[in-house]
This record gives structure tokens, C-alpha cells and sequence, in this order.
């Protein structure tokens, strides 16, 4: 303790716990899985674009579910991809979040009430962690659906059970 | 050529396959015998005074009343001529022939059909459920169709 | 390479077996390889079920449906005829403002309506302003396709501009409910028509930079030139539409050949592939004609923006729709071909049956037709140059 007990005094040194230091590192770099489903798609494209960026956060597109932390359902759910969203999300690896945009994905959208092959919300087969509302959603409304699940990150720990 | 000189030649050359017609309607629209579509297709776009090359759509119509029916929209781009063909079968009896050797593009209008509405297109090389996963039961497009209230584990209704 | 020791030499080989350097026969076989639902390239949930022999392709079937979203039935169960338009857009949302259109021109044309003079310029104004936008994302993910990033950016950069105008009319980015039948929900705001002039302006020289970087590079022509001919005849028999159908060489396009609305009064050109680098019909001709395309809808916009006549927007909206007892079919051009509306009316206010004939369904069913012996990298180009929405492939 004595040689470096309040030595470092210009810097270069942090002290912060594995909780903070782990979290943060999470939620600066979520590679995201590129699943765009429907119209939500077109949006999230737009937010991965240069007016909008979504990679300033960290966030990169990986074409398959091994190597990405969280998984944006961009569209309607229908019955049929129903079991290949379950089955390419029980492939990631965890810590693993799921953010649902868009109102199809939320509950079902505008198809509610008629449509015979859409899954009313994609909580019905996936746990999810973000709801972004919107048909759809603008890319601003992504921004802060990733923002809030940053936070949401920032508030786990290794003792506690998470995702 | 007019709808009206279409249904005289169609009538003078199969006779009794061509069943009525109606050409005061906003697009005049004939209809066929529903075993004999694929001679009369063939006919329509072979012919050189008629040369219907393109099929426009292929639509398969529940009419609420028993019958279901498939709706034929052809169109010419040579002589820029169109025509409405109808064919009609019964639900107990859902059979019209199919035309995917005619134009290759109604293969797969013709699977839609099926899929949604439940007719069977005769010697079809291929039908089977588009739209819909493979092993969904009824046609839902039919006006006395029930959604199924659970589907492989997932409640399918709000 | 593994030589087996018990097939014997022979001299002749059967089909499936390959000669080797050392005259012993080599027996291979067929692969299938699934791509899809999920998959960076596929444009959406398309699952491809490919079979290979090594590299070349013997089969593919497409498998659709992953998007069903139950259009029709939902249309059946509409208590107004305007209340479809929202389901209208959703189905191809990268063209909304033409799907809109299309069915507002076959409602208008049951109920036998006239809509004014100005409704008509802004609508061709929105149509075109949508073709651009539509346009830029399929050559911007064209290009992913073949492996460039950077036009993918440059085109959604231009993008934005376009839904800017459009938010500023109607308040939506994507999906807009704004052409209704008989009208439109808004009139155009004062700054449009100017905004509108400068995005022209600034446009032009993008679209010839977009090309310097992607059409002419050499890798991309040698990548796309030959790849997915499409011949004319084959085309036509299955219903081909849109620049894929003018690409193989046919001058037909529905805004000139089956007038719906007021392009007659402007000049423009339908774009026809000539095979300048390769044949006729193959894929670098459909990504030219949809560049092209975005030229000649500029120089339509510019036309329709020194026209615009004064007028109320709102003035031909029907309070109640009750057609009489009849069927429609109706056709217009969208970015993707020809889409047409089946409608069909018992009389009551809400439809019978609405049917949407949507160009990405029927240029799909020519898939297999057009990549049989090619390799399986330019497989991923031709589906990206049929330039399918699975929105509405599957309605």
C-alpha cells in the first residue's frame, strides 16, 4: 500500500468496480444482429446510415447469431418466422438482449384485430427487454430505445442474475 | 378488338365450354367451363388476331354464395386489347384446370389461389401452400373461415 | 482430392463424375443449401432453397410467406373503402406513396370520379419524389450486395432529403396515408414547391456521382455483366414488369402504354437496356434502367412543378363510398412494375374483395428460370437486382 498509496496523481490510473468496468463495456459495443423483418427494417437501415449512425454507439451489424449481443425484431412477426426467431435467439450467446421495434413487434401493430398470421407482439415467444413504439418508429425513437437499454445494462451485476 | 367480337370468336370456336358473358359491365368479363380453361388459354394467346401474351392477374374469389371461383385478367401488349375471363367451381366440387402451361407466371398465382381460397387446380405441377406455413389448415380467404385459436403452441388471435 | 481405389478406370464418364488428372473417375453429387429466412442478403425473410452441383446452381426454390400480414382478409373487414389505404402502404413500404396511388386510380375509376387538376400534379410529384427514394434503396443495397458499402451511404444520404420533404407535407417518413380516394389528406405546404426545385438541383450531379463510383467501376460491370439474362419472350410469359421487363428490351411501361393519370403532359422516356456491357436482359441492364429511371422521374418532377394549378385538394373526397355492385381491375406503375388492384364491390361501403397483383411476387416466380447455371455469389446479385420487397411478395 505504501509504494502506491496516493502516488498517481496526474492520472493514467482509475479506480471503479468490475461491476461499472464490465457494464461499461457491455453496453459501448452491443453488436447487433441484422434481422430486419418488415417496413421497421427500412427505418432501422436509415438509423445505420450516416445521418443518423447508430455505429457511433457501438453498435455493429453481424450477419450471424453467435457473435451479437442484441437482437432488434424490426417488423411484423407472422406465425411462420415465429419459430426461427425463437430458435436464432436461443443461438445467442449470453448476455443477450432483445429490443422490439415497432408496434408489430410490440403487440401485433395495425394486424391486431384481423390478421390470422401475424403474432400479436414477439414477447410471445422472446423475452424482450426495450419496447420502442412507432409505425415505425423514427430513427430518433431507435436512438433512444438503444439509450434505454444502455441503461439498462449500466444497472446490472455480476452477483445478480441477468439476461 | 372489342369484348364483344372476343366472345363471338370464343363461342364460334368452343361452343358450349364458353358459359355467359357479361359485356356492359365497366370491363366485360366472360365466363368459361371451368375443365376446359387450358384449351381456351391456349387459344387466347395464340391466336394472331387476339395474342394474349401477358396475364395481368389471377385471382381466386370466395362469391359467399357456395361457389368459389378463379378471375382471369389477360391482356395483349401487341394489339393492346384486354379481356376478364371467370371460371367457377362449387366448394363441394373446387376443381378448375389449371393454365400454368400457358403463361408460366400463373404457377404461382395459381399455388395462391389454393392457398387462400381452396381451389385445386388440375394437373398443377406443383400445388401446394404459398402464402401460408405448410401444415395450416383451412383457406382463410373463405368468407365462413374461423381463425384457429392456436397454432404450433402459439395463440394466434389478441 | 480423394481418389477412391475401388472405382474402376474407365474410359467414359456418366453424369455426375469428373475425370481425374490420373484417369480415375471422381463421383460427385448434388448439395442443398438453405438460405434464409434470416440472412444478410436475401432483402428481407426470403428463404432460398438452392441446389448446388459445387459451385453452379441446378435448382433454386424460393420459399415465401414469412410476411403474410393478411392484406386481403383485412381489407374485406374495412367498414370504408378509405380505411384500406394504411394497409395499402404497408404492403410495399419502400413505395408507399405508388401503392396509395394505385389504389385510389381503380377505386376512382368504380365510382366513375374526377379528381382535380392540382390533386393530379401532386400526385405525380409525390409518385415520382417516391420512385427516386424507392430507386436508391435498390441500388444502394445492390451494391452491398456485391460487396460495396459506400454507395449505400451515399444513396441514403440523398434519401433523407426526399423524406424530408415528405414529412414536411404530410408528417410521415415511411408509410403516409396521404393519397386518399378522391384526394389528398393535406395540401402542400408554402415551402414545397421550392424545396422541392433545390432538391432537383442538388440531385442531378449526385445521380451522375453515384454512377462514377458504382455502374462504371469495373469490378461491378464485370461482376454484373451476362449474370441473370432474363430473355424477352420469357419475360413476357411470366409477367414481367417494371425495369426488370424493360431491361430484357421491352419498351412497355403503364404510365405511356395504360394511361392512368397526367404523364401524357410531360416529356419524358421510358429507359430500355440496350446489353451495353454484356447481353441484353442480364443484371448491370436492370441496375442502369432503374439509374435512368431516376433521371427521366427528375425531369418529370421539374415538368410538374412549373404546372401546378390552384385549387383545393379536398374538395372531391367522397363522403360515403358505396360503389355499385361491380369489379375492377386497375393498373399503375410502381418502382417495381405493375401493380394492380382487384377490386370488388357487393354494394355495400366496405369491399368484397380487394386483390393486389404486386409486381415483386410475379418478377420472383422468375428466379429459378434466369439463375439455373450460374454461381451461387452471382445467385445473391440476381435476387438483388429482381429488387423484391417481401412486404409485398407476401401481402
Amino acid at each position: 500500500m505504501g509504494l502506491l498509496d496516493k502516488r498517481f496523481e496526474t492520472g493514467n490510473v482509475f479506480i471503479t468496480s468490475l461491476d461499472n468496468l464490465l457494464n461499461w463495456a457491455r453496453l459501448s459495443s452491443l453488436w447487433q444482429m441484422q434481422f430486419g423483418l418488415a417496413c421497421c427494417a427500412i427505418e432501422m437501415m436509415a438509423a445505420s446510415a450516416s445521418n443518423f449512425d447508430i455505429m457511433r454507439f457501438g453498435i455493429i451489424p453481424r450477419a450471424t447469431p453467435r457473435q451479437v449481443d442484441v437482437l432488434f425484431v424490426a417488423g411484423t412477426v407472422t406465425l411462420k418466422m415465429a419459430s426461427r426467431i425463437k430458435r436464432l435467439y436461443d443461438q445467442m450467446a449470453e448476455p443477450r438482449y432483445v429490443l422490439s421495434m415497432g408496434s408489430c413487434a410490440n403487440c401485433g401493430g395495425p394486424y391486431w384485430e384481423h390478421g390470422y398470421h401475424v403474432l400479436k407482439g414477439v414477447d410471445r415467444v422472446i423475452p424482450v427487454d426495450v419496447y420502442v413504439p412507432g409505425c415505425p418508429p423514427r430513427p430518433e425513437a431507435l436512438l433512444e430505445g438503444i439509450i434505454k437499454l444502455q441503461e439498462k445494462v449500466r444497472k446490472e451485476s455480476l452477483v445478480k442474475k441477468s439476461a | 378488338m372489342t369484348a364483344e367480337e372476343i366472345y363471338n370468336s370464343l363461342k364460334a370456336k368452343f361452343g358450349d365450354a364458353v358459359l355467359e358473358a357479361k359485356l356492359d359491365a365497366l370491363q366485360p368479363w366472360i365466363l368459361v367451363a371451368s375443365g376446359r380453361t387450358k384449351e381456351i388459354a391456349f387459344f387466347l394467346r395464340d391466336d394472331p388476331v387476339m395474342q394474349f401474351d401477358f396475364l395481368m392477374c389471377l385471382s381466386g374469389v370466395d362469391y359467399n354464395d357456395g361457389r368459389l371461383g378463379a378471375v382471369y385478367h389477360l391482356s395483349s401488349m401487341v394489339h393492346r386489347h384486354k379481356i376478364v375471363l371467370k371460371a367457377q367451381c362449387t366448394k363441394e366440387n373446387p376443381h378448375v384446370h389449371s393454365i400454368s402451361a400457358v403463361w408460366g407466371t400463373a404457377n404461382w398465382h395459381e399455388r395462391e389461389a389454393y392457398d387462400l381460397v381452396g381451389i385445386v387446380f388440375d394437373e398443377h405441377p406443383d400445388l401446394r401452400r404459398i402464402l401460408l406455413p405448410y401444415d395450416w389448415e383451412g383457406y382463410p380467404l373463405r368468407k365462413d373461415y374461423k381463425v384457429p385459436e392456436f397454432y404450433n403452441g402459439m395463440k394466434v388471435p389478441y | 482430392m480423394i481418389e477412391s481405389k475401388t472405382l474402376p478406370t474407365r474410359y467414359v464418364t456418366r453424369p455426375g463424375e469428373i475425370r481425374t488428372s490420373s484417369g480415375k473417375t471422381l463421383r460427385t453429387d448434388e448439395m442443398i443449401i438453405n438460405m434464409g429466412p434470416q440472412h444478410p442478403s436475401t432483402h428481407g425473410v426470403l428463404r432460398l432453397e438452392i441446389v448446388v452441383d459445387g459451385e453452379i446452381i441446378v435448382d433454386v426454390i424460393p420459399h415465401i410467406g414469412y410476411l403474410h400480414r393478411c392484406f386481403e382478409k383485412h381489407a374485406e373487414h374495412m367498414s370504408n373503402y378509405q380505411q384500406v389505404i394504411p394497409y395499402a402502404d404497408r404492403m410495399d413500404y419502400v413505395a408507399a406513396m405508388n401503392m396509395e396511388h394505385g389504389y385510389a386510380v381503380a377505386v376512382e375509376r368504380m365510382l366513375k370520379l374526377e379528381v382535380p387538376e392540382r390533386v393530379e400534379y401532386i400526385r405525380v410529384i409525390m409518385a415520382e419524389l417516391q420512385r427516386i427514394a424507392s430507386h436508391l434503396i435498390a441500388v444502394g443495397t445492390f451494391g452491398i450486395d456485391a460487396g460495396a458499402f459506400t454507395p449505400f451511404l451515399y444513396a441514403f444520404h440523398d434519401r433523407e432529403h426526399i423524406l424530408d420533404l415528405f414529412e414536411m407535407t404530410c408528417g410521415a417518413r415511411l408509410l403516409y396515408n396521404y393519397i386518399w380516394v378522391g384526394g389528398l389528406s393535406h395540401d402542400l405546404p408554402e415551402q414545397f414547391v421550392d424545396k422541392c426545385k433545390e432538391f432537383c438541383v442538388y440531385f442531378k450531379p449526385r445521380i451522375k456521382q453515384f454512377n462514377d463510383l458504382l455502374t462504371y467501376n469495373e469490378i461491378f460491370v464485370k461482376r454484373c455483366a451476362n449474370v441473370g439474362v432474363l430473355p424477352k419472350d420469357v419475360a413476357i410469359n411470366y409477367a414481367c414488369s417494371g425495369p426488370m421487363l424493360r431491361a430484357s428490351g421491352v419498351n412497355w411501361d403503364l404510365r405511356r402504354d395504360d394511361p392512368y393519370s397526367i404523364y401524357n403532359r410531360f416529356e419524358w422516356e421510358p429507359q430500355v437496356g440496350k446489353g451495353e456491357m454484356g447481353t441484353v436482359g442480364d443484371t448491370w441492364d436492370r441496375h442502369i434502367v432503374r439509374m435512368r429511371e431516376m433521371e427521366q422521374s427528375v425531369k418529370i418532377i421539374e415538368q410538374a412543378l412549373e404546372g401546378i394549378p390552384a385549387g383545393n385538394v379536398q374538395a372531391a373526397i367522397p363522403k360515403k363510398i358505396r360503389p355499385e355492385v361491380g369489379e375492377i381491375y386497375a393498373r399503375t406503375e410502381t418502382p417495381r412494375g405493375e401493380l394492380g388492384y382487384y377490386v370488388m364491390s357487393d354494394g355495400s361501403a366496405s369491399p368484397f374483395r380487394v386483390k393486389a397483383r404486386s409486381p415483386a411476387f410475379v418478377n420472383l416466380s422468375v428466379l429459378p428460370e434466369i439463375s439455373r447455371g450460374g454461381m451461387l455469389a452471382d445467385l445473391v446479385l440476381i435476387a438483388g437486382s429482381v429488387d423484391i420487397v417481401l412486404g409485398e411478395v407476401d401481402r
